[in-house]
Order: structure tokens, then sequence, then C-alpha cells
């Protein structure tokens, strides 16, 4: 334990990760290790519905029959899901009724990451619902929300209010066996957001979850499913920090969103999990299925992310067009320094006549990272007049780095249009030069740059969201030249 | 004999294995232990990794499978007596080139199968190369093939009995082009392994045609490395000609290895073929080298074509080009898998990679994978892939000038493969493909155009390119 | 020769022409003027047969034939010619391959022998002099590289070549030097003939100068709300639109 102990004094002296703290909350967790024991603890300390249970059981039966996938461009140790721990809680003090009576020690790490409730309550309009490792601890604005008939809770709650809706759009778009790491997840996820957007309803507010890993060894397995019925649109934020470790931590999440007929859902995201320190040492894993399924004609689903931070990244956003005239969007900002490693892009399948979707990827590596875009655009048989144009980027800062771009585009249909560019290049000297003489130090020059060239993606987020973004890249890139 | 596809393929593999062990005999006393050893390292490797399947990564669309079910028999069976088919023997008049052919494998031109020009050029049959210039053909056999990484080459390695060598001297720019023509005219379904070697010394210079036909309707399947070497300077214009029918199978790997300041050029048209794959890897070792590998297919029926290019700029000021661009049409499947490595020592490297594509049908499917790795900052890299159909825009303004549909089709097709005809240097040679393609996609590409025979037409120029299956 | 009888034409779900009535004779000149967004490229485009704009309502006559039963390129080979506003790029289709493909086409369609290669070449040259166009054009492909000059020059060039009896210049003028204007206009005007018409869009009355119009058209609000002779063009040019709107509105 001392060398714990070390480990955490070392932490909080050493400020190379802006976020990398540890916050001492009690918690309620269970041993380590992963069998179908575990599964059913997790479902009965959840006081979950049979059918949970059984969905669990399935999807972990299939998890042992299946392989991890090994065809990124990635390099991964070897994770060992027994050294894992599948549960833990914030031990549950009383209910809370206000903010007031939430740990001290909880808001005090809001506090630090910036992110006070109070202030995002006042400031931002935005509803936030708060997840420190697995579990829910607070949820603001539902009175408003409510009004609108809107439902937005943690995924646990929703699961005993409206257990009907859970199961009704559950695993309907990442089904269970879809991969390893989706069935892992299916099998002992602990919580997330639900979000289901009535009818007709235009959410007023944008709808926001920060995710948080705090708790030693503990694997992270968020669930998040987000509905929007017909003519529904709303706009929903999920940002990430957590804190400093030397252990690997499996982040594993999965994100279902379900658009019906003119119905309109815009993911964003910023991902700023700890990345590791300079030698590549620790570092979060990263490893998150994110699908969107436009069901009817003229639904749109949009991803925007910003992905700053995990030693390991492993995520593909995608879009099925379904419905006839629906839209899909990737809009994305991969940064990579030091030794991360990201394997990221989207997929889109286009299922429906009409449809249309656009990928947007800009990458930018540095130090002794690898950036590998990887996408994949399908245009079936019946999907007539279908439209996808890509873009990627890639930018590379310094001579150790690598950018990668694995872009595959299938076409079954006459009519579609696919058009995919990209292009790789460094920072001119003669912009920098430019720059520096216009009396920008070369930090801020590249960071200049770099969020310029980041921009079409950037615009795509909410207001406040792009300026932490564009402070996330300009931060996440120190010390990378020189 | 057994139903089962699976113990079939199998059986394919292990009769090959059981092959070899008849053949190895042979190979012990004719060869030294140099090749022995190779040919013994190569079956080790073959028996490891078998028949690429769709599980392997650059296999996964294209399914070899249904191929490896025929009954084959083994070009080695064979006697060396082959002539050269006797319709194939009035073609290509016109067209100013040495022409050396290879009829089932096996080499028919002259008994002692080398030919040595004034300037010192040698072209010569695989197996008398061997004997005859011991010195270049050890320094550059097998060295850039990589056994293991696929099953056919390695199985090339083991069995390769016959192919071309080629021998460019040192600053001698050889002026006749070379034509070499690999047919298959056999009533037994034909699998043969053949290797080419083709060395172009110091500021050599070659223009060289490799033609694949066939003139039966039987299954065949050719399973060809090709390895070049390319020395500093010299300059390589590479042309292939695939048009076979639908029944056969073509695959090649290509291994390039160029030095400083080389230039090597290929252009690969495919116009017909039951699977054709193409493999090509070029390492550029040298500063100022440069590959530009382009090609053109035009698929229809149930064909497939899936030209695969690895190109490693493995030091720095190296410029490459990849461009291939397709029709696809009826059920036709066309693949193209671009890979651009630029190491981490290749800065100042210039690579751009394009696959276009026209599809004609929703039974037809075009898969591309662009793919690039970039392990240095000051490179200039691109790469485009469009899956589409013709220019809407474009189409109406042709219409508006009355030219109907069909036709405007026509030409902007034409237009869109023109891009890779005019870069065919040879003039004859880009205006054959030009005609061929203009018929292959009228449709009128008719038994009668094809024949070599030309009997309607006597003092009609012929076409090089023959097809006698559809006379 | 064309009469178009309370023409609606609209493009996805939004209507851009009204109603519009306009009769054209052989051997006039007629000259449709008006503000941007008023629908007259959109005429242009609807009589030649662009298919992204739908008919609503009304019909198109032309030589007692049902126009917009025609396909594009049977329209054409009756005769009719649209100069692009924005003649589009063609690449790897040379211009004389166009050209050659065009005439022949058009030539089966009357029924007449296509043109030697030699009479082909001859006849592209004598045109070409029309519109004071160089030789290297020959090869180039179909717009590509064109400077816009170049461009509205190509077009009046195969109009030239084609022959049309009703030929409509949609902004033939828009982005010419005075030297330009001078060449265009005079290839329209010696191309003019009893037997054919010509229908100029255009936002100035600078071009009118050179191809004198019999009758003046502006439209607005997708119809034709006033027509005129020459001097309504003059009294445009000095006063703009506004007075127009105004009658309307009165």
């Amino acid at each position: 334990m001392a060398k714990d102990e070390q480990k955490i004094i070392g932490d909080v002296t050493n400020s190379d990760y802006k976020y990398g703290f540890y916050s001492d909350i009690e918690t309620d967790t269970i041993a380590k290790g992963l069998s179908e024991e575990t599964v059913r603890i997790i479902s009965m300390k959840k006081e979950e519905p049979e059918w949970l249970l059984d969905f669990r059981l399935k999807a972990y039966r299939k998890w042992l029959t299946m392989e991890e996938p090994d065809w990124a461009h990635l390099n991964i140790p070897p994770i060992d899901f027994q050294d894992i721990i599948y549960y833990a809680a914030p031990k549950k003090k009383k209910e809370l009724e206000s903010l007031n009576e939430v740990d001290p020690e909880l808001l005090d790490t809001f506090n630090k990451l910036g992110i006070s409730l109070e202030e995002q309550k006042k400031l931002a309009g935005v509803a936030v619902d708060a997840v420190i490792d697995s579990v829910s601890v607070k949820t603001t604005f539902s009175a408003t929300l409510e009004e609108k008939g809107i439902i937005f809770m943690s995924f646990s709650e929703a699961v005993q209010k409206y257990p009907d809706l859970v199961k009704k759009y559950l695993g309907t778009v990442v089904p269970i066996g879809d991969n390893y790491f989706a069935a892992l997840n299916s099998a002992v996820f602990s919580d997330g957001s639900f979000c289901y957007i009535p009818k007709g309803v235009r959410s007023p507010v944008e709808l926001s979850t920060y995710f948080r890993i705090n708790t030693a060894n503990t694997g992270q397995f968020e669930r998040t499913l987000i509905i929007a019925d017909e003519g529904a649109y709303v706009s929903y934020l999920e940002g990430c920090t957590a804190p400093q470790r030397d252990e690997n931590q499996l982040h594993a999440a999965i994100v279902e969103i379900i658009a019906h007929k003119d119905g309109e859902v815009k993911y964003s995201t910023v991902q700023n999990w700890y990345p590791g320190d300079k030698e590549g040492k620790g570092g979060i894993y990263n490893f998150v299925t994110k699908r969107g399924m436009c069901e009817g004609d003229r639904s749109k689903i949009s991803w925007t992310q910003v992905e700053t931070g995990s030693a390991i990244t492993w995520k593909y956003p995608s879009c099925v067009l379904k419905g006839d005239f629906s839209v899909g969007e990737f809009y994305s900002v991969a940064v990579t320094n030091n030794y991360q490693q990201a394997d990221t892009g989207s997929k889109m399948i286009h299922l429906g006549k009409n449809t249309k979707s656009t990928i947007i990827s800009k990458g930018i590596s540095a130090g002794k990272s690898h950036n590998s875009y990887r996408g994949l655009v399908r245009i079936n048989p019946k999907a007539d007049n279908s439209r996808n144009f890509s873009q990627c980027d890639s930018l590379l800062l310094g001579d150790k780095c690598g950018a990668h771009t694995f872009p595959y585009i299938e076409s079954m249909n006459t009519s579609a249009i696919v058009e995919h560019e990209a292009t790789t290049s460094k920072i001119s000297d003669a912009q920098l030069f430019y720059c520096q003489q216009r009396g920008l130090s070369p930090e801020k020059s590249i960071g200049l740059i770099v969020n310029g060239y980041a921009k079409e993606v950037l615009n795509q987020l909410p207001m406040e969201f792009a300026m932490e973004a564009q402070k996330l890249l300009s931060i996440s890139l120190e010390n990378s030249v020189g | 004999m057994t139903d089962n596809p699976k113990e079939i393929a199998l059986e394919l593999k292990d009769k090959l294995l059981q092959r070899f062990e008849s053949v190895l005999p042979h190979f012990e006393s004719d060869e030294s232990d140099f090749f022995v050893n190779k040919r013994k390292k190569a079956i080790e490797a073959f028996k490891e990794v078998g028949f690429p399947s769709t599980k392997n990564e650059s296999w996964r669309k294209t399914d070899l499978k249904p191929f490896l079910l025929k009954d084959y028999s083994f070009s080695f069976t064979e006697n060396n007596n082959n002539q050269i088919p006797s319709a194939y023997k009035c073609n290509i008049n016109q067209f100013d080139t040495d022409l050396f052919t290879m009829v089932n494998g096996k080499w028919v031109n002259g008994s002692d199968g080398v030919t040595t020009y004034d300037n010192g050029t040698v072209v010569a049959s695989l197996s008398t190369a061997k004997i005859a210039f011991p010195e270049i053909f050890e320094k550059h056999f097998g060295q850039c093939v990589v056994n293991e990484r696929n099953g056919l080459i390695a199985l090339n390695s083991a069995f390769y009995e016959e192919g071309y060598f080629i021998y460019v001297p040192d600053n001698v720019s050889h002026n006749t082009n070379l034509q070499m023509v690999n047919i298959i005219e056999t009533n037994q379904n034909i699998l043969t392994n053949t290797r080419n070697i083709v060395v172009l010394g110091k500021n050599a210079r070659l223009k060289l045609v490799h033609c694949d036909d066939s003139v039966d309707n039987q299954y065949s399947f050719i399973n060809n490395v090709t390895e070049i070497c390319l020395d500093n300077g010299a300059n390589l214009d590479f042309y292939k000609l695939q048009n076979k029918d639908d029944e056969a199978v073509v695959l090649t790997n290509t291994f390039v290895r160029q030095d400083s300041d080389s230039n090597f050029t290929s252009n690969t048209v495919v116009l017909n073929g039951g699977l054709i794959r193409n493999d090509t890897y070029v390492n550029l070792n040298g500063g100022g080298a440069n590959a530009d590998v382009i090609g053109l297919y035009l698929m229809d029926n149930k064909q497939i074509v899936d030209n695969h290019v690895f190109i490693a700029h493995n030091v720095s000021n190296c410029t490459s080009n990849q461009l291939f661009k397709g029709i696809v049409d009826n059920e036709a499947r066309a693949i193209f898998n671009g890979h651009t490595l630029v190491k981490q020592d290749a800065q100042q490297t210039l690579a751009l990679q394009n696959n276009n594509n026209i599809q004609l049908t929703n039974i037809s499917k075009i898969d591309t994978h662009p793919f690039l790795e970039i392990y240095a900052d000051d490179v200039k890299c691109s790469h485009g892939a469009t899956v589409g159909q013709l220019d809407m825009e474009a189409m109406f303004y042709l219409m508006q000038r009355g030219i109907c549909e069909r036709n405007a089709k026509m030409l902007l097709m034409v237009a869109f493969v023109g891009q890779i005809i005019n870069k065919i240097k040879l003039p004859n040679l880009q205006k054959s493909v030009d005609e061929l393609v203009r018929k292959r996609l009228k449709g009128e590409l008719s038994s009668c155009e094809q024949c070599s025979i030309q009997c309607a037409e006597p003092d009609k120029p012929l076409h090089f390119d023959i097809d006698m299956s559809k006379v | 020769m064309l009469q178009i009888k309370d023409l609606h034409v609209s493009v996805q779900g939004k209507e851009i022409l009204t109603g519009l009535n306009l009769e054209v004779n052989a051997g006039e000149v007629h000259a449709i003027m008006g503000p941007n967004g008023t629908g007259k490229s959109t005429l242009a485009s609807v009589i030649a047969g662009n298919e992204n704009y739908e008919v609503t309502k009304g019909e198109i006559i032309y030589n007692s034939k049902n126009l917009l039963e025609l396909s594009i390129e049977d329209r054409a080979r009756e005769g009719v010619f649209l100069g692009f506003q924005y003649p589009v790029e063609i690449p790897g289709v040379s211009m004389t391959n166009f050209m050659r493909t065009a005439l022949d086409e058009i030539r089966e369609y009357r029924g007449e022998k296509p043109l030697s290669a030699a009479q082909f070449l001859k006849y592209m040259k004598q045109k070409k002099a029309l519109v004071e166009m160089q030789d290297k054009l020959n090869n180039r492909s179909v717009n590509e590289g064109f400077s816009g000059g170049e461009k509205k020059k190509n077009e009046i060039f195969q109009m030239a070549m084609l022959e049309p009896k009703l030929a409509i210049l949609d902004e033939t003028d828009s982005g010419l030097d005075i030297d330009a204007l001078r060449i265009v206009a005079n290839g329209v005007t010696k191309l003019k003939s009893p037997e054919n018409a010509t229908i100029v869009i255009t936002h100035y009355q600078r071009l009118l100068d050179y191809i004198v119009p019999d009758f003046v058209h502006v439209m607005y609000e997708g119809r034709i709300v006033k027509t005129g002779d020459k001097s309504l063009a003059l009294e445009l040019e000095e006063k703009g639109y506004d007075w127009i709107k105004d009658e309307l509105k009165a």
C-alpha cells in the first residue's frame, strides 16, 4: 500500500496531466474477476429485472466464445480480464435532496475539474448527469426536462422507472455479440445515461454527462441509450477526464442512438482520459462502441468528437442509414502525443434510398504516437442515390510519430456516389515563420494552426464545448515541438 | 474424391505437397544446392500457410476457394515440345516488338532458349539462364520475395520451372521493345508456376510488354512471380495486358526493388478474366527513385479483378503514384487495395494514390481500400477514391448538343479510361488498347474483331491481342 | 416556332415559374431581362429539358411538337440550342471528338449523311473563324482549363457548328470583356437568319447594343410581366427594375 501512496503523491505533484488527481471517496466494490457469478452480482446489486440479467448472461456467454480483435493498427498490451473490478459505486450515505447533500469531496472533485454543477446549472443552462465511476450521483434540471416529457436519467434509474422503453431499445443498435468489447460491456455494464425525447419535442437544453474513472483497477463500462422519437431533436454532450493511474485502466462503453422519422440526434464528445505519462506509462484503454440507427425517413444522427486522451483509443462512431433520406455525419479531431495510440474513424452503412453521409476526420500526431483513421462506407444494393463524402486529413508534428489512413469503400449500387479524399502534411515552415514573425511563440503558433486545421470539426461543437476543446488541443500538444 | 469444398481445397494442397516429393529428385539432379534448398524452404512455408483464404486480411474480399476446387493438372507433368498455337503465329506485325512466347508455362523460342543482343542484353528462358548466367541469376533470384507473405508465393518458389529472364547491362538503352506472351492452350485444367526475373543495370532502359492470353475455355490457374531489380538510374516501362477467358485464374506477384534515381512505370490493363489478382510490391531503396503503378480494368459477367499495390518508401526523396481506374458491369467485382508505407527516414516523400470506379449495375460490387501508413513528417501524401456514376451535368451538356444517351455515356467512359491509356508510351500499343477498350465498352468485342486471321479484311492491321476462346 | 403557355415549374417542391407565357416566331430576336432569381435560367433549362426541373402545369409547343415529351438530345436535334451560363468542364473529351459525335448524330436524325473527316475539319475551321477561335482548342478537352471568355466563345462556336433553329443564350455576356463581347455578339448576329430565332437572357442592356432584339421581356417572380421593344431595355438600364415592381403592385 505504501507503494500506492507514493504513486498518489507522485501523481499530485506531477502536474503534467492537469486533471490527474485522486479523490478519496469511499467506494463499494466487489472482488476482482469476471465470471457468471460477477454478472449475477452486478445485476443483483442494481436490483435489475430478470430480463436484464438474462441479457447480461447471454452477452457474457457470447463473450466467452469471442476473441479480442487484433486488426486495428494498435499495439495493445495483454489485458487480464480477471484482474479488473467490475463493479464500484460510491457508497450511498442517504438519499440526496439537493446539491448541498452531495459528498463534499465529490463536489470538490467537480470543482477541480472546473465543472461545478451549480455553475453549470446557472451559466450554461445544461442539465448534468454526473457519473463518478459507475453510478449516477446527481441529476439536475430534471424538472425542466420533465415538463417537456423528456426522460434524462441514469441508466439504472431508467431500468427501474421505464423498463419497457429500455427493454424495447437496449441492444437493438449494438447487438450483444457485435464485437468483443461490446459483448463484455453488455455483460457487465454498470451505469450510464438514458435519454428519451418524445414525439415532436425539441430539447430546450443541451443534455450533458461527465464521466470519470475514479477507483483504481475499476473497469468502466458505461451504457448510454438515446432515443429521438418522431420529429424529436436533442443535442447531447459527453465529456471525460480521468485521474492519473499507473495501472492501465480499461474503458469499454457502448452508446446506442435511435432516431425515428424526422428525428435528429447530435452527439458531441470531448474525450480526455488520462493518456499515460511521457514515457507511455499508464493511461486508459478506451474501447468504445458507438452506433446510431437512423431508423425513420429523414432522420439524422451526427457524431462530433474531439479525442485527446487515452493511451489507446479504439472507437468508430457509426451510423446505419436505414430510413430513406436519412443523414449520417461524423466529425472528428483526434490528437495523439507521446506514446498514445489511436485507431478511430467511422462507419456509414447506407441501406435506405437517398441517404447521405459525411465524414470529416482530422488526425494530429505528435511525439511518438500513432494515429490511424479507419472507416467504412458501404452502399447496399437498395440504397439508390446515396452519397458519401469523406475527407480524412493527417497532420504530423515531429518525425517520430505515425499517421495512417485505412478507408474501406464498398459499393453495390450503381447510382451511388462515394468520394474519399485525404492528405497528409506537416505544418509548413512558412506558416510557422509567418506566425512567429507576427510575434507568436512557436507553441502558440502551432496551437493556432492546429486549431485552424481542426476548425471544420470544432465548429460542429456547441459553443462552450468548442472553447474547451480548443484549449484541450493546445494543452495536448504542449512540448510536442522542439 | 470428396464433395466437401474444404476437403477438396485441402486436397489440392496435399496433392501439391505430394507432388513436390515426387519431383524433388528431378530438382536435385538438375540444380545446385543453392536452389534446391530455397525450394525446400519454400515448400515448408507453403505447408505452413497454405492457400490464402478470406480470413487473410488482404484476401478478405477475394475468395480463391471456388477456384481451388477444380481438378488441375500440373504443368511440370507435361513435356517440353510445345508449339505456338498456329493461330497465334501471325499476330502483331505492326507492333514493333521482339516477341517471346511461352505456352502452358513452357518456353518455345529457339532451341537453346537464349537471345543475346549486340548491346549485351539477354533474353532467356529461366532454366537456361540459371545455367548460362549463374552469377547474375543467383545475385538477383529470390532477393526481394517474401515466401511467408502468402502461400501462393511460397508455392511458386517451390515449384517454378520456367519463365523469362531479362538482363540489360549497365548504360544500355535497349531500343527494341520486348514482348513476352504467356499463352494457355491445353485440353486439361492446368496449374502453372511461372517465374520471371528482370534485371536492369545502372542507367539501363527497357520497355517490356507482358501479355497473358488464353486460347481455350479450360480452367487454368497461373501462379506467377516476377522479380524486378532496377539499379541506379535504370528505367523500366512495364506493360501488362491481361485478356483471359472467364474460367482463367491469373495470380501475379510482382516484386520490384529500386535503387537511386531509378524509374519504374507499370501499367496493367485488365480486359477479361475469371479471377485476376495482381499484387505489386515496390521497394524504393534509393533516393530519387520513382514508381508509377497504374492500371485499368473493365470487368463484366462474373469476373473478379483485384489489384493490390504496396509501395514502401524506405528512404527519403522518392516519389510514387498509384492510379487505378475501372468500369464494372453486370455481376463483376473489382477490388483495389493500395498501400503506401512511408518509413521514418523517408523524408521529402511525395506519394499519390487514387482509385476511381464507375459502377454500371446494382449487382456489381466495388471495394476500394486506399491505405496510407506514414511515419515521417516532411511528406506530401494524398489519396482519393471514388465510386460513382457518370457526371450527370456533363451528360446533360452532351445530350443538349444532340448526342444520344448511349453515345454520351460512351464519350464519358472513354474519357474516364483515357487517363490511363494515354500513359502508354508505345504508340501502337496505345492505339490498340484504345481501340480494344472502345470496342469493349461498346460491347462490340465480337469474335471476328478478336480473331487474328481477319479473313474479312486481309489488309487491316491486326490486333495484337487475341482471345481465341471467342472464335 | 415556340409557344409557351401557362408554364409552371418547380424545383424540389419550390415553384420557380408561375405561369409563364411566351411566343417566339422564326426570324425574331427576343431578349429576356429581369432581376436575379426571377427564373430566367430556369426557363432556359426547362426548354432544353434539364430533368432537375419539374413542369407541374402548362405546355411548350415547338414547331407544332410537344417539346416536353422529347428527350434532351431530340430537342437538340430538333434545333434547340442552349448556350450555358456556366459551361461544364468535361475532362478527357476532346472538342473535335465532341463536335463530330454531336454533328453526326444531328445529321443522322435529319436523314443526312455524316461528313467525311476532311469535310468535317474544313467545316469546323470555317466556323471557328466566325468566333475568332484558335486552332489549338481542337485538341483540348471540352471547356477544361478554358477562361471565362473562351468558354462563352466556345458556346457560340458550337452554336455555329450545329446551326440551331432556336438558340437560347443564357447570360452569354456575363464575365466577358468588351472585345470578347463584340466577338460573341458578332457571331450571334452572323448566324441570324429568317428561319431561326434567338432568345437572349441577359442582365445588361450592353449586349443588346450588338444583338438588337425585336422584343424585350421583363421577368419577375416567375412570369413575364412586361413586354416591349428595344426601348424597354434602355429604360430598364436607366431606371432599374423597381418601377416595374411598383407598377405591378399598383
